[in-house]
């Protein structure tokens, strides 16, 4: 019986020395295997007396259970150390940076109006589009500012040539975008003809427009966008409190300060125009303006068929570069027109 | 409108300090654009009168004067200014004055001899330029008198931004009005009273234009001296108002009209024949301005006019040669109501504008006429001399307002805030607006001065300005609540950028008008829309293409040493379309156009570096259009590469295209690499189509790989097309997964890979159809374009021996899902 445990000894401290799995099972054979020893140990069992053979036998399964034990404990520990050699060298510098495509960006302009549409949008504001090559009558003349009109000269317009190299006739860049205001209340109009009495027009409208003005704080192109509500009940008092929220929400600040100061637009009565001022920040405390606003003109209705004694309403138009520039910090309209990636990338 | 504060302080006085008054009238609707003060903060400066001037003795230039400064003591200051003499009252700065820029004086020794003090030039005091010698005051000024109250010094200046609307606020007196109005304070008008004729003559008026001009008054002053010096009072209150002072004849002119709002011209009576006409130009007829433009007039231009020529465009400027000079004795006043209508745009027409143009095109109190030309009569007697003859009128029709009806609870649904009639009232009250009643309604007749209140709504703003816009609530809106549509057949603009932003371009926003070669170069468009005044040339032409601004934007980066750009436009396109609208004969798509140069991928480890391609741009375009099919087909374009461009079908539609730029223009425009981009309609990337669902099968598809040889030149698209339309119902997708050319494969081919998914939703295809030979593929090789264009072949590994890039290739073998 000491041989046996001779024999377990040696099969553990052989299978120890091995180092790979196929050294291991080369060993194993030598003790487990058709001639190995403990198999040669069960061979001779038969050559016992039958009284030895059962205590014998006993023995020799209990010396096999050790060898076998022995053998699975190394095969695990091999195993285990193959797998952590593994896991060692398949080990990333989890720091080097990710591949793939760099991301673009929206303009700085384009966030903003996203916003403007979705916050309006929350108050159940459609979004409008219109033509940028726009006739006279729906810039001007439908908006109560015929030709020679005063208020004309506040707008330096484009005019387009004709093909003769004069100045062509009824057609120009739109100076601002109350023209689809005209344009969107006459398809509305057209929609809803004959019922008794017509949905309300709540509509914005983003849109680039022109005017012949280039300096540090003016772009020959700029954005607009027109703002409109038409109903049975829609007052001076409703512009306010829409335009307050809307700033308030659009620049996150509920200290905003707003204010409405009488002015003159040929398209709105009584005319508005709106400033507002930061409580903090650098710009703390001086009064911005931001838009132009008012109660729509009953000449405006009835140029496209509204009853301006059954509906009214209100129109605004904001600069959403001004609003970009506030809300970013930017400090030239012009880069907004430059398409400087360094300046760009910064929204993305 | 630029004016001194303590002018209209002089009319009209309200308790509150400068900023208040600015506040004022700004939230009243006159704007205050700009403040400016007369002059910088200095103090202890006095008038001083120089009794005597002596020589310095031992300095050339100074001179030791002596100086009574009103307090008894007689002071000695020395002085270097040349133009100091006995007699002369200047600026004098006592010791312990603080001058502009914190400069304090004392007294001090200047070469040996004590001065007690300095005299200041008007540079010294910062209140203007002159430097040359000191400040001479008038005779009048008492000595000690301290020089910011003599010169009137803590004036401020005021610019108002006035809407078109308000003309009765181009004066003093109208602002004084205004402000009465707003603040309660009373304003005190000047006291104007008829002066007597004292000579005969005169001269006959006869108005031939009486719509343009229903108003016309003049009369002669004779024996005027018109080299009199115009008064320093008069001369500082035009200079403050930013109007130059030139002579007294015409100070005087623009001086009532800066007072009282009513533009006036006077002529040289010597220099005049016969009636004076108020009359529409002729035909052809010119004219030689003041400033000295020669016009041809067109028919629509009102003119003075005597029996021989034409002497003043009519409310915009007098004529040189009948204008007055120093040498004039005898002058012909005119003070004159044009109508707007026949004023408005003619000056801007020929590229000016002038005071009385800008006054009368915005409507001139036509009931202050001849009062106007009393108070100017009145300042030219008393400034110049001279004896005037009676006013001669001319009249005809004039504007008649109109009574507008005010119905209280109209300004309560328009406003959003209740008035009762009191208070309306009393609005009207302070606005010197006359009413009468009817039931509740006010009827109110507007003044002369007034032209901007014609309907309701003028009232109704009246009301809320005089109120207070800031005393009208802001609640939150009320509306009837319906949801706004949500089409799922479109995709919105915003989601479309975004995802082009995720693929790497940044957006860019450019200027609609472009350089007139970027049409030709990039677009071949030769119907070009020109600006009629651009403001630049560069400027000029309407863009048919966003393509020239992104070229330009890559231009810049790269010298700003940008070298991988990937940029994207959306925007308006402008064509001639005798078709187009719906401004008639204009076509104006929006259009997305992207443009990627550089590598394909940022620079980064573990990744070949490679210039973007074709390809790179195609997929991305693709990935803008899935789920809509598209098509591309060979194409020339302008702008493009002619073996590299392609147009771009949608649904059988050309909506754009897609290429490397021609390497001419890459030349051209010095682009160390070629750029690559597509132009697409916006609408074909908002397409969107609704999803419809379709049963998933539960058979597990096969997939056969297979390659083919084709000619070179066969465009995978036709191949794709011809098996597709010839494909059995189990095959699912034809995919290529590889094009390979070189070795193995014979010179003027290409060996195209494919991938084939089949798929039966009843069977098991493995199972049965392609458990035999290639059922599947056999009926795609039966297909006509097959056999007619390649040798169709099984695929096999040693058919591609010694490939330097093999495919992946499967064993034909099903793969089990």
């Amino acid at each position: 019986m000491h041989n046996l445990d001779q024999i377990v000894h040696a099969a553990s401290a052989a299978f120890a020395a091995t180092d790979d799995p196929d050294a291991l099972e080369q060993v194993k054979a030598s003790y487990l295997g058709k001639s190995g020893e403990i198999t040669g140990l069960l061979k001779g069992l038969a050559k016992l007396p039958p009284d030895q053979r059962k205590t014998a036998g006993a023995a020799i399964n209990h010396a096999k259970d050790a060898v076998e034990a022995a053998l699975a404990a190394r095969r695990e520990a091999l195993r285990q150390m193959a797998l952590q050699a593994r896991l060692a060298e398949e080990a990333l510098d989890v720091t080097l940076p990710g591949r793939g495509q760099a991301r673009g960006g929206l303009h700085p302009v384009t966030r903003t109006l996203e916003r403007i549409e979705a916050l309006f949008a929350s108050i159940g504001f459609e979004v409008a589009d219109g033509p940028e090559i726009e006739a006279d009558f729906q810039n001007f003349t439908a908006l109560n500012t015929p030709a020679d009109h005063p208020a004309r000269s506040m707008h330096d317009t484009f005019y387009l040539q004709d093909e003769a190299g004069g100045v062509a006739e009824g057609v120009l860049l739109r100076t601002h975008t109350s023209p689809i205001q005209v344009r969107y209340m006459q398809a509305h109009v057209a929609r809803h003809a004959g019922r008794e009495s017509m949905p309300e027009i709540r509509v914005i409208a983003p849109g680039r427009v022109y005017r012949v003005d280039s300096d540090a704080t003016h772009s020959p192109m700029f954005h607009q966008v027109e703002g409109l509500w038409i109903g049975e009940n829609v007052s001076f008092a409703d512009l306010k409190g829409v335009i307050s929220d809307f700033l308030r929400r659009f620049f996150e600040n509920d200290d905003l300060q707003v204010r409405f100061r009488p002015s003159f637009f040929p398209f709105t009565e009584p005319s508005a125009e709106i400033d507002m001022a930061f409580m903090s920040g650098t710009l703390k405390g001086r009064w911005l303006e931001i838009a132009g606003c008012g109660m729509v003109h009953p000449n405006v209705l009835r140029h496209v068929n509204i009853d301006p004694e059954k509906y009214l309403g209100f129109a605004f138009g904001m600069g959403p570069d001004r609003l970009t520039m506030l809300r970013y910090g930017v400090n030239d309209l012009r880069l907004f027109f430059d398409g400087d990636l360094r300046f760009l990338r910064q929204f993305v | 409108m630029k004016f001194s504060e303590s002018w209209l302080r002089s009319f009209v006085d309200p308790a509150c300090t400068g900023h208040e008054f600015s506040h004022l009238l700004t939230m009243a609707g006159l704007e205050v654009e700009e403040e400016e003060t007369v002059a910088p903060f200095f103090d202890q400066v006095v008038v001083g009168h120089l009794l005597a001037v002596d020589k310095h003795p031992d300095a050339d230039r100074l001179n030791v004067c002596r100086v009574d400064v009103g307090t008894g003591e007689v002071l000695q200051i020395v002085c270097g200014a040349p133009n100091a003499a006995a007699g002369i009252k200047v600026p004098c700065a006592l010791p312990g004055a603080e001058l502009p820029g914190g400069f304090r004086i004392k007294v001090a020794k200047v070469r040996g001899v004590e001065s007690f003090g300095m005299l200041c030039s008007a540079r010294e005091l910062g209140i203007a330029e002159d430097a040359s010698g000191l400040l001479v005051l008038g005779d009048d000024a008492p000595p000690g008198e301290d020089i910011r109250r003599h010169l009137d010094l803590d004036d401020r200046l005021l610019t108002l931004k006035l809407t078109p609307n308000r003309a009765d606020c181009l004066s003093l007196e109208g602002l004084a009005r205004e402000v009465a109005a707003l603040t309660g304070t009373p304003a005190r008008f000047i006291e104007v009273t008829a002066v007597a004729a004292t000579i005969e003559s005169t001269r006959a008026l006869l108005l031939d234009a009486p719509e343009a001009c229903p108003r016309y008054c003049g009369r002669v002053i004779a024996g005027v001296d018109a080299r009199a010096a115009t008064p320093d009072w008069m001369r500082r209150r035009l200079e403050r108002s930013g109007i130059r002072p030139i002579s007294a004849l015409v100070d005087i002119t623009n001086y009532v009209m800066l007072e009282v709002g009513q533009p006036l011209h006077a002529f040289d009576n010597t220099r005049l024949s016969g009636t004076i006409h108020a009359r529409m130009a002729r035909p052809a007829e010119t004219i030689l301005l003041l400033n000295e433009q020669k016009l041809q007039l067109q028919a629509d231009v009102l003119l003075i006019a005597d029996d021989q020529r034409p002497l003043a465009m009519g409310g915009i400027m007098g004529g040189e040669e009948s204008g007055i000079t120093l040498a004039t004795t005898e002058v012909f006043l005119e003070a004159a109501f044009f109508a707007p209508a026949a004023i408005a745009g003619r000056a801007r027409r020929y590229g000016f504008v002038s005071d009385a143009s800008h006054r009368f095109e915005r409507g001139v109190d036509f009931g202050g006429t001849r009062r106007a030309l009393e108070r100017a009569s009145q300042l030219v007697i008393d400034i110049c001399g001279g004896q005037a003859g009676p006013v001669s009128e001319a009249l005809a029709t004039l504007p008649v307002r109109q009574p507008v009806r005010l119905r209280p609870a109209r300004v309560a649904k328009v406003l959003g805030v209740p008035f009762t009639s009191e208070r309306i009232a009393e609005l009207f009250a302070r606005l010197d607006l006359s009413f009468a009643r009817d039931g509740d309604d006010f009827i109110v007749t507007p003044p002369s001065h007034r032209f901007d209140i014609e309907i309701e709504e003028d009232l109704i703003e009246e009301i809320a300005r005089l109120h207070g816009y800031e005393n009208i609530p802001s609640p939150a809106p009320q509306g009837l609540l319906s949801m706004l549509p949500q089409t799922e057949q479109a995709r919105p603009l915003a989601r479309v950028r975004q995802m082009l932003a995720d693929c790497g371009y940044q957006e860019v926003v450019n200027f609609a008008f472009v350089e007139e070669a970027w049409e030709a170069d990039f677009a071949g468009n030769d119907q070009l829309i020109r600006l009629a005044n651009p403001i630049a040339s560069q400027l000029s032409v309407m863009r048919s293409s966003l393509l020239g601004g992104l070229l330009a934007n890559l231009a810049s980066n790269l010298k700003r040493r940008q070298s991988r750009v990937r940029l994207f436009e959306t925007g308006r396109c402008f064509f001639r379309d005798p078709q187009g609208g719906p401004v008639a004969g204009f076509r104006q798509p929006w259009k997305l156009t992207a443009l990627a140069y550089g590598t394909a991928f940022p620079e980064q480890w573990g990744c070949a570096a490679r210039n973007v391609d074709f390809f790179d741009v195609k997929a991305d375009l693709e990935l803008l259009l899935a789920p809509i099919d598209v098509r591309f087909d060979k194409a020339l374009h302008p702008a493009l590469h002619p073996g590299r461009s392609a147009r771009v079908m949608v649904v059988g539609k050309a909506v754009g295209f897609i290429g490397e730029l021609h390497p001419q223009w890459q030349q051209k425009y010095e682009l160390p690499l070629p750029p690559v981009f597509f132009e697409i309609d916006l609408d074909a990337v908002t397409m969107a189509r609704v999803p419809q669902y379709a049963e998933v099968s539960r058979q597990p598809p096969v997939i056969r790989d297979m390659a083919v040889v084709v000619d070179l030149a066969l465009e995978l698209q036709q191949l794709i097309a011809g098996l597709a339309a010839n494909r059995p119902a189990i095959v699912r997708e034809i995919r290529l997964f590889d094009v390979y050319v070189g070795r193995g494969v014979e010179v003027g081919k290409k060996s195209l890979a494919f991938r084939i998914m089949m798929q039966d939703t009843q069977k098991n295809v493995a199972r049965s159809r392609s458990r035999g030979r290639h059922a599947a593929t056999g009926d795609l090789s039966a297909s006509g374009i097959c056999s007619a264009a390649a040798r169709l072949r099984r695929e096999r590994n040693d058919a591609y021996q010694g490939r330097t890039r093999r495919p992946v290739v499967r064993e034909g073998r099903p793969q089990q899902a």
